[in-house]
């Protein structure tokens, strides 16, 4: 069996990170994601990643636990809870398979979105079956000419009567092919980020086609494709916000996409530390355990800190976040770009610290290494995140 | 049928925990060590709520006996879906001696205060093994018990309990009121979702003294010493079963 998380992770809650802090209530929450990854997806991610299978069933569970929209109003389905629950439980899934959590974080987004700002009749149509998971959602903002770039995107909307048509295509969809909801960044109006709206579209209208299945270095349990529009027709009723409010609304949803992804690499972190610890503790050379090492100690106690400061600055964003505070954008760009990098590092040092086991398959750590690679790219690069940053230090107030 | 029914749930140490015995030997080690609902405690819960969602039952309250602390397995117990909560308020040494004897005395004492028909209780705690609580409830109420229970079912004014013996299987059927022991295969305990963790808030918990339901917590028990199992010995290899049938014989094992 693949010494992947069991759950042994949750008991080491009370004294180290993660659940310090925590009010009771966002103590069951966690609770609940640390059995549910521990019981439902540990077992299931080496599979999941090998065989690159799409755990619809297990994700439906989840969501019938209320995963499915964290923080969409419950008028609609969701779970009405906060940025600080949410990340809390992206970590503690994460423990379990971080590419299925990642997955569920995009979704999640996405159905946000269209809560917040879709019209009633699009929220009561669609949010309900994408908390539920009866449906499954893509964001699809990328092109293959515009990623970093977000705002430069060419895929047009043209008004023909009470329609946009869409042509374009977008690239590197999580989901996409496998999922039933898309919601899509596309040009209105001219260039620019005004001319950006956004719009839903379902699988099945017609034009709306996908490309081969990448084949990807991680997140193999959730589908990567193109998404090609030719002459799609949709609704303009599917718009969510006014004409030109699209890129806004793509970026309010990256601000949360963000804390969420920099959550999932708290957990692969949390659960490496920990996988790193248990090596160490029981493999022997020149005559003692590995522990022994004074340096293997201190990188132990150096991958902790780090993993503790990533994890306060991603809590700290998510706070600011859903108080509406003025420094939210800068913090959950901080966040991500802090986290995801920090943790990366941890994983790949607890995978050295397995030696040449760590880069066996039977063994989960470099599942986690491999997963948590690309979110240092996604959801906007870290070169992105300094971007913003920066901007926001500059910027005369 | 049952209008009220009552679960105890006990707050253990987490079944994944290793644990370590106090240097001076007098308990385990439970500071900042991860508590949960003991298991079968979870199982019992589970069945509780089963027979309210079949409309069998009206009222499960969840009870527990000890700190503040207990209060949490309590929410546990309510996110799962029990109406309302008992705390027990039971603290220091008083705490460190309660075992079966004290806390099916304050089952009892409850049990006639809340006028409940049916108790359902974990089979054992997974930290002191007893296996005593259920049955000593029952003596105390004169209530008929149907413990190691693998199925409930309700015929009437009657229980039909499955029970898991060494035999195998044994069926029997009980009078309500009545007290259950949940063995493990009884079901499987449901995750609390997140709605109902957070409908738990608003859930009460009531908080009662021992001495309000006249119950005595004097121990009959003192602990002497607790120290850990023995280290396991190294095992001797032998050539034919004649051998082996030698070394079981010198052991005085045979």
């Amino acid at each position: 069996l693949p010494l992947t998380c069991s759950k042994q992770w949750s008991v080491n809650t009370v004294r180290r990170g993660p659940s310090t802090g925590l009010t009771d209530e966002q103590k069951e929450f966690q609770k609940v994601a640390f059995d549910f990854a521990a019981n439902e997806m540990a077992p299931h991610m080496a599979e999941w990643d090998q065989n690159e299978i799409f755990p619809v069933e297990t994700m439906r569970k989840a969501a019938q636990l209320g995963f499915g929209g964290i923080y969409v109003r419950p008028e609609v389905g969701g779970s009405g809870l906060s940025r600080l629950d949410t990340s809390i439980i992206f970590e503690a899934l994460s423990t379990g398979c971080t590419s299925t959590t990642a997955y569920i974080s995009i979704h999640n987004m996405c159905a946000w979105m269209i809560d917040t700002f879709g019209s009633n009749e699009l929220r009561e149509k669609f949010c309900p079956d994408l908390c539920s998971m009866e449906k499954f959602a893509s964001y699809c903002l990328t092109e293959p000419g515009s990623g970093s770039d977000a705002a430069s995107l060419l895929t047009s909307a043209k008004l023909q009567g009470d329609h946009y048509v869409l042509n374009g295509s977008k690239a590197f969809i999580s989901g996409g092919g496998d999922t039933d909801v898309y919601v899509v960044m596309c040009r209105t109006g001219g260039k620019g980020p005004k001319g950006i709206s956004c719009v839903v579209v379902e699988k099945g209208t017609p034009g709306l086609s996908f490309g081969k299945k990448e084949k990807k270095v991680g997140w193999n349990s959730q589908p990567t494709r193109a998404v090609i529009f030719e002459d799609c027709a949709v609704p303009v009723t599917n718009r969510l916000g006014s004409e030109g409010q699209g890129f806004n609304i793509a970026m309010k949803g990256l601000n949360g996409g963000r804390i969420n992804i920099a959550s999932c690499s708290l957990g692969a972190a949390h659960a490496s530390v920990l996988l790193a610890r248990d090596h160490i503790s029981v493999r022997k050379q020149f005559g003692e355990t590995l522990s022994n090492s004074q340096f293997l100690q201190f990188k132990l106690a150096e991958m902790a800190t780090r993993l503790v400061a990533s994890r306060l600055l991603v809590r700290q964003a998510a706070l600011a976040l859903q108080e509406d505070r003025p420094d939210a954008v800068s913090l959950c760009s901080m966040a991500k770009l802090f986290a995801t990098d920090e943790c990366f590092s941890i994983c790949n040092q607890a995978l050295q610290m397995h030696g040449g086991y760590g880069y066996l398959k039977d063994y989960a750590v470099q599942q986690f290494v491999r997963d948590i690679r690309v979110h240092q790219i996604l959801e906007g690069t870290n070169e992105v995140m300094r971007m913003i940053i920066a901007r926001d230090l500059l910027t005369e107030s | 049928m049952a209008a009220r029914v009552l679960v105890g749930v006990k707050r253990v140490i987490d079944y994944a925990v290793k644990i370590r015995v106090k240097p001076d030997n007098t308990g385990v080690v439970t500071d900042g060590v991860k508590h949960s609902m003991n298991p079968f405690c979870e199982i019992a819960v589970e069945e509780a709520v089963r027979l309210k969602e079949k409309k069998l039952v009206k009222e499960v309250v969840a009870v527990s006996c000890g700190p503040q602390q207990v209060q949490e397995t309590i929410r546990t117990a309510l996110a799962m879906g029990a109406d309302r909560g008992i705390h027990v308020e039971v603290s220091g040494k008083d705490y460190d001696s309660l075992g079966p004897l004290q806390v099916s005395k304050i089952l009892a004492a409850l049990a006639k205060k809340e006028e409940a028909s049916l108790i359902i209780l974990g089979k054992q705690a997974i930290d002191d093994d007893c296996n005593q609580t259920g049955q000593m409830t029952a003596a105390l109420l004169d209530w008929p018990q149907g413990t190691f229970a693998s199925e409930v079912a309700v015929e009437g004014d009657k229980l039909k309990v499955i029970r898991e013996v060494d035999g195998g299987l044994e069926t029997i059927k009980i009078n309500l009121p009545a007290v259950v022991t949940a063995d493990l295969r009884l079901n499987t305990p449901r995750y609390a979702t997140l709605p109902n963790i957070m409908k738990a808030k608003k859930k009460k918990i009531t908080n009662v003294k021992p001495g309000d339901l006249g119950v005595d917590l004097t121990s009959r028990l003192e602990v002497l010493r607790v120290d850990e199992p023995p280290q396991r010995q190294a095992g001797v290899k032998v050539e034919t079963v004649e051998d082996l049938v030698g070394k079981l014989k010198e052991a005085g094992r045979i």
